[in-house]
């Protein structure tokens, strides 16, 4: 059971990754527009050449 | 003169060198609009960002400073066929959208949490029945309040805030036995890993902050966006107004960046934006908005006029006032603030579920306890039983029912036209029995129609229509509208308080009063609806007279059946003088009326109504109408609707027809059915559950599987408010 002292850190490590990966996802601004990003996918053209780094 | 548009107004500095404006957008739908959109908009040079929201229809734009007038932007749009302007968030919203993104965070680190003490607890749960070592265990329950001491003291915030302004305002609400549930399991988790005990109850209370949140979030998510999509309508009404800068020189800027004192000209067929005092011109003007009034009035120096009014004739200055200087705004004021100050505080469903639910939870949890004690349990046992019996009762489904209905009733009214301004008036609206209608602006539409445009000849109607577009004047828009004119006559002159003339073909055509047509003597023979302004036309020696007023809402006879087959009272009330109210009750069959109220009046029967019991739903559009919204139980007001009265009522309603209104009340009553059928789901799932909970078997594992039970069952239900009937009328 001494593999515990391994994976129980690694556990909660990747949960906090998981959960500082959703503040940042936040925070960049891709729950603002979820229509939007649902078309985005898909759009076939090329973007315009100054594409958004969403910052506000 | 000369005339600029100033949108400086809403541009801000976003950082090095660089200006950045919000555009309502207009009829975005789909991919395609918006690669259309930020590619045309890309494509002008000095842009740096056009990046297009959907989900709020707008538009965000950054240019490098001092480069772009941001009236080039709003042209482009154009162009491209979108109508455009820009958009100002207001401190409702933005605080809306923080909000939101609080509670989003807030689920964010519940869910996270739950996980990670899911994991814990599941060895655990499979342990108690193997061979896991009591050390091991102990070292997993650290774990698990590790992650879950933390996390419920940030997502829980929400409702230990909620819970604790409830308590100090000395009322209780539903967070109240959440929170205290919350804790109490927490504590006795932390108190029995330290006893080194077999059961904690971490992922428990975890798991009900993360549903409850769920719950939150979604109606919190459903405020926002009607909140976004009714500032985009305010936005795209575009109130400007053309103010002077110098003696001779106007802009025409956004209502928002006038000031009292400042000058601006008021043309004829604009309405007024602002409130103030006439200070040079004389025009007729239509005070409907405001007074419910259809005939016009005569304006001129010291004259006051309010915003909302629309200038019919002439050109006037008006100064800007503060708004409490006008009388008749500073009276609907007074009335406006005494209704609200005396609106019943009403209470939600969910409150009073909670201040009957609460009680019995706990005086069940105490009985729990002293029972076992005095059935010889030691104390230890009866207080961890008791525990067990709040944890097992703590409304996660009772949390959920309401939430949950209100945001897929609010919305399926949204697909239906309908926005809502107050949290509760689905709740309100389901109770409603009686309706009070305004009739101007309500029951007719605000823009004028032709009524008579079957008994001209089509070519002769047409050549009307080409020639109204050379006018501004309200009617010549009509007409030009009914018509479906599109190019107008080259040449046409404008006589201004006369009419319109032009030459086609060699022959004079003019449009406008009848003594400028010489056609005095077929109006005077003519039997003509007294309600209607009249206009003539002649071609050459043909004379032709239209007749033009504000017509019903197409569909408002079938709504006003509609409610009579729902056994709901109608009624109407209106400022307007008796034949006009007379002949709109006639045509819709409503037996009740009341002409030429004031908005006192208006109180006083709703008032009188209020007494006999009737919960009353108000559904007016006009300033005067303000005051009485507020005062009844319920109120709608039309998307038209003085800001005042739109700012006041509990539901809008966009577009021509008045469906929306029989829409809303339908969506209502089955979202108010669905819960009250939630609560009583939940109160059944209790009624199985507490006896477990006393007689002390509960396991962690038994309540987290009943507690995801019972709140999945719950949302399951909420969304049968979605198939809300179509067939309205």
């Amino acid at each position: 059971m001494e593999i515990l002292v391994i994976l129980v850190p690694l556990a909660l490590m990747l949960g906090g990754a998981g959960l500082a990966a959703f503040f940042w996802s936040l925070r960049s601004g891709q729950y603002d527009d979820l229509d939007g990003a649902a078309w985005r996918a898909i759009a076939d053209d090329d973007p315009p050449p100054q594409e958004a780094p969403a910052k506000r | 003169m000369q005339v600029t548009r100033d949108f400086s107004h809403y541009v801000r500095a976003a950082g090095a060198g660089v200006q950045h404006i919000d555009l309502a957008v207009e009829g975005v739908h789909c991919a395609g609009c918006m690669a259309k959109i930020e590619r045309g908009l890309s494509a002008i040079p000095d842009v740096t960002l056009a990046r297009v929201n959907l989900t709020d229809r707008r538009v965000a734009l950054e240019w490098k400073e001092g480069t772009l007038d941001p009236a080039r932007f709003i042209d482009r749009l154009e162009e491209l066929g979108y109508k455009a302007y820009p958009y100002e968030t207001e401190s409702a919203e933005a605080t809306e959208v923080a909000e939101s993104r609080f509670l989003l965070r807030c689920l964010g680190v519940a869910a996270f949490a739950t996980m990670n003490v899911m994991m814990l607890s599941i060895p655990v749960w499979s342990g108690n029945v193997s061979d896991m070592l009591p050390e091991q265990r102990d070292f997993f329950h650290w774990l698990s309040a590790l992650i879950a001491l933390p996390a419920a003291a940030y997502a829980g915030q929400p409702f230990f805030r909620s819970a604790w302004r409830a308590l100090s305002n000395k009322t209780t609400n539903m967070d109240v036995p959440i929170s205290i549930g919350v804790c109490l399991a927490l504590g006795m988790s932390v108190v029995e890993t330290i006893n080194h005990a077999e059961h904690a109850y971490f992922d428990a209370a975890i798991m009900l902050l993360t549903f409850l949140l769920v719950g939150r979030f979604l109606d919190q998510n459903m405020r926002r966006r009607t909140r976004a999509v009714a500032g985009n309508l305010a936005a795209l009404k575009a109130e400007t107004a053309a103010k002077f800068v110098g003696p001779d020189e106007i802009t025409q800027v956004p209502v928002a960046a006038i000031n009292p004192g400042d000058i601006v000209l008021l043309r004829p067929g604009e309405r007024c934006a602002v409130d103030g005092t006439v200070i040079e011109g004389r025009s007729e003007i239509d005070q409907s908005l405001i007074t419910g009034e259809t005939l016009y009035v005569t304006a001129d120096h010291g004259t006051p006029v309010y915003a909302g009014s629309m200038n019919i004739s002439g050109t006037l200055r008006v100064r800007v006032s503060a708004a409490s200087e006008a009388t008749l705004l500073a009276e609907i004021t007074r009335l406006l603030d005494n209704a609200l100050a005396a609106r019943s505080r009403y209470m939600r469903l969910a409150d009073r579920a909670s201040r009957l639910y609460a009680p019995v939870v706990h005086a069940t949890a105490l009985i729990t306890v002293l029972g076992w004690v005095i059935a010889g349990a030691s104390w230890h046992d009866a207080i961890i039983t008791g525990v067990a019996v709040l944890i097992i009762t703590c409304p996660c489904a009772l949390g959920l029912a309401i939430p949950t209905v209100q945001t897929v009733a609010s919305g399926a009214m949204f697909k239906a036209g309908v926005l809502l301004n107050s949290g509760d008036a689905v709740e309100r609206l389901a109770e409603a029995d009686h309706v009070i209608f305004d009739k101007t602006g309500t029951l007719t539409l605000p823009d004028l129609e032709v009524t008579n445009a079957a008994d001209i000849p089509a070519d002769i109607f047409e050549l009307a229509g080409r020639l109204a577009l050379s006018s501004h004047h309200p009617v010549a828009a009509a007409v030009a509208q009914a018509a479906g004119a599109k190019s107008p006559i080259v040449g046409a002159v404008e006589e201004a308080g006369q009419g319109v003339r032009a030459v086609v073909e060699g022959v004079e055509v003019r449009l406008g009063r009848p003594s400028f047509c010489g056609a005095e003597a077929l109006v005077a023979h003519a039997t003509l609806d007294p309600e209607a302004s009249v206009v003539a036309f002649s071609k050459g020696d043909e004379k032709f007279i239209l007749s033009v007023r504000q017509g019903l809402r197409p569909d408002a006879q079938a709504v006003i059946a509609a409610l009579k087959d729902r056994n709901i009272g109608v009624e109407i009330l209106s400022g307007d003088r008796e034949p006009a109210v007379i002949a709109a009750a006639h045509a819709l069959g409503i037996a009740e009326w009341r002409a030429g109220v004031t908005p006192a009046d208006k109180i006083a029967r709703i008032e009188e109504l209020k007494r006999r019991g009737t919960k009353v739903l108000m559904v007016g559009d006009g300033m005067n109408d303000a005051p009485s919204l507020a005062a009844a139980h319920v109120s709608m007001s039309p998307i038209s609707a003085a800001h005042l009265s739109q700012a006041t009522a509990d539901l809008v309603f966009l577009g021509r027809p008045l469906a929306p209104v029989v829409a809303a009340i339908d969506s209502a009553r089955k979202a108010l059915h669905l819960m009250r059928q939630n609560l009583w789901l939940a109160i059944a799932y209790n009624v199985l559950a507490v006896p477990v909970a006393i007689s002390g078997v509960v396991t962690p594992l038994i309540a987290a599987a009943a507690m995801s039970g019972s709140s999945i069952l719950v949302m399951l239900n909420s969304l049968r408010a979605r198939s809300a009937s179509r067939e309205i009328v």
